[in-house]
């Protein structure tokens, strides 16, 4: 089995987004070029995310999701604001391939039961937010970091898996966005814990973090941002197609900037990287490649 | 241009999103059309039978809706098929999947579940979410031509998501073999004119894509 390289795409309006500790929020580009570049050089999944969705309580990315689902032939995960039953079918009639839900499923825990039933398991992943308290235990926030719920994580990780959540997506909030490498520490508690799938995420800065995940704590999958977007900006510029972002603060992208502390690497490089440290990757022939037709 | 294009019936049985199935289709120059009208699935140029989620209540929804003597009927006339995932796994006689359920027993065989072995630090995570290898069991590549699989390299990856696995009686009808956590199954078979993976393909980046576009010229026959 090959571990899964998954660019995670947070999504605010049209543009593709990141900050640290989910806070922060900078501009990066058109989500939908990133997506098809990331495609294109070997991506296992994609992972959408409405990050201001909760706030409104809805997930705007149906058009996104449409046009991306008919250029490129790997799953999609299309997680924020997503409340009901309804909003579920709503994004996988859009193109979605599974959905994540974090804040509808701490509210009312019986959402996965149905959503799973309805949908089958592997259509539902659960998105965790952790952060790391004073007394050591996790805790579950919901609506990216900001609102506390008490739940302590690696319970309630328990609790989606019997309810029949087919993934969990485990974040560090506390890492999210700061190069300081996963929290392999929760990471591990929650691989143990359950045995469905858990796909990392928050935290890598370089190469190294992805293969300390895989080795540590046993992950199903690797979510990666910054990593992938400050390389492709670096190397490929979306602004050079002429669309260019629209809202938001593109300071930092006008003036070249890039974070320090993280070392940008592409896909095929890390999984060139991963593979040569005994991590078995999908590394796919480099023939006809879809989408572009 | 006066030529009538072949029209694909992608089986619609209230299990899965077809969404996906529908855009490789189109990708490929297939024309699809989605319905769970068993006289317009009975009468078309060939089916794809995809779905996620439970055996018996895809074949229960099947039933229900007349959709399996259609897919009988469609296969009788030598009319291509193409099961994905669960549909791959109700071609086949029965499922263990939460207790025993009949499938269309197109293909003589059984589903049976990835053993669990709890407890086992390396322990097998259930369902299989990802990307695995497809081996031809023999004699590659000649075994794949005229297959779905035509042009696809031995050892390429492919996208699955399951927890249960086919085993046709019959091993000969095995097109490839794919190893998870030890075990090793069958993960695509073809019998007659009926094909069948459990991975998706539609979910497989350019690799998988060729299968459609295989399965497009057997619809063109």
């Amino acid at each position: 089995m090959t571990i899964r390289l998954i660019p995670r795409l947070d999504i605010k309006g049209p543009n593709l987004v990141k900050g640290i500790h989910l806070e922060g929020l900078r501009v990066l580009g058109r989500p939908e070029e990133f997506a098809r570049h990331y495609y294109e050089s070997g991506a296992d999944e994609l992972i959408y995310m409405d990050v201001v969705a909760s706030l409104y309580g809805r997930n705007s990315l149906h058009e996104i999701i449409t046009r991306t689902a008919r250029e490129i032939f790997i799953p999609l995960t299309v997680g924020g604001g997503l409340r009901t039953i309804d909003d579920i079918t709503q994004v996988l009639r859009a193109g979605a391939d599974k959905v994540a839900l974090n804040t509808a499923a701490l509210r009312n825990p019986d959402i996965i039961r149905e959503a799973s039933r309805i949908f089958g398991a592997s259509t539902i992943v659960v998105a965790i937010e952790a952060i790391k308290q004073l007394d050591g235990r996790y805790l579950a926030f919901t609506d990216n970091g900001r609102q506390e719920t008490g739940v302590e994580v690696i319970g309630w990780a328990r609790q989606a898996e019997e309810l029949g959540a087919g993934e969990i997506l485990i974040t560090s909030v506390d890492r999210e966005g700061t190069g300081l490498g996963y929290d392999l520490e929760l990471t591990r508690a929650v691989t143990a814990a359950v045995s469905v799938p858990v796909i990392a995420h928050g935290g890598p800065g370089r190469m190294e973090h992805l293969r300390q995940a895989v080795a540590e704590a046993q992950v199903g999958g690797l979510a990666v941002s910054s990593l992938l977007h400050y390389d492709f900006l670096k190397k490929g510029r979306p602004g050079a197609s002429g669309v260019g972002p629209e809202e938001g603060n593109v300071d930092f992208l006008k003036s070249g900037r890039l974070d320090s502390r993280m070392e940008p690497a592409g896909l095929l490089q890390i999984k060139r990287f991963l593979g040569s440290r005994g991590v078995p990757c999908r590394l796919p022939n480099e023939g006809e490649v879809p989408g572009r037709g | 241009m006066a030529e009538t294009k072949r029209r694909v019936a992608v089986v619609d049985y209230g299990m899965c999103n077809l969404f996906s199935v529908q855009r490789a289709c189109e990708h490929v120059g297939l024309a699809s059309f989605v319905t769970s009208d068993p006289a317009a699935v009975r009468t078309a140029d060939a089916a794809i039978l995809p779905g996620v989620g439970a055996f018996g209540e895809g074949m229960r929804n099947m039933v229900q809706r007349g959709l399996d003597d259609a897919l009988r009927d469609l296969v009788a006339r030598g009319r291509p098929l193409l099961g994905i995932c669960l549909g791959m796994q109700m071609i086949l006689s029965q499922s263990e999947e939460f207790g025993d359920h009949r499938g269309l027993d197109l293909v003589p065989g059984r589903v049976v579940k990835f053993a669990l072995s709890p407890g086992d630090p390396g322990r097998i995570r259930v369902p299989q979410i990802g990307w695995n290898r497809l081996v031809a069991p023999a004699g590659y590549p000649g075994c794949w031509a005229d297959t779905p699989l035509q042009g696809v390299a031995d050892g390429e990856y492919m996208y699955f998501v399951h927890s249960f696995y086919a085993v046709p009686r019959d091993p000969g009808v095995v097109l490839s073999r794919t190893t998870y956590s030890g075990i090793e199954y069958c993960s695509s078979f073809r019998k007659d004119r009926i094909y069948a993976t459990q991975f998706h393909p539609e979910k497989s980046g350019p690799a998988g894509i060729m299968i459609y576009r295989n399965f497009k010229s057997f619809c063109d026959e």
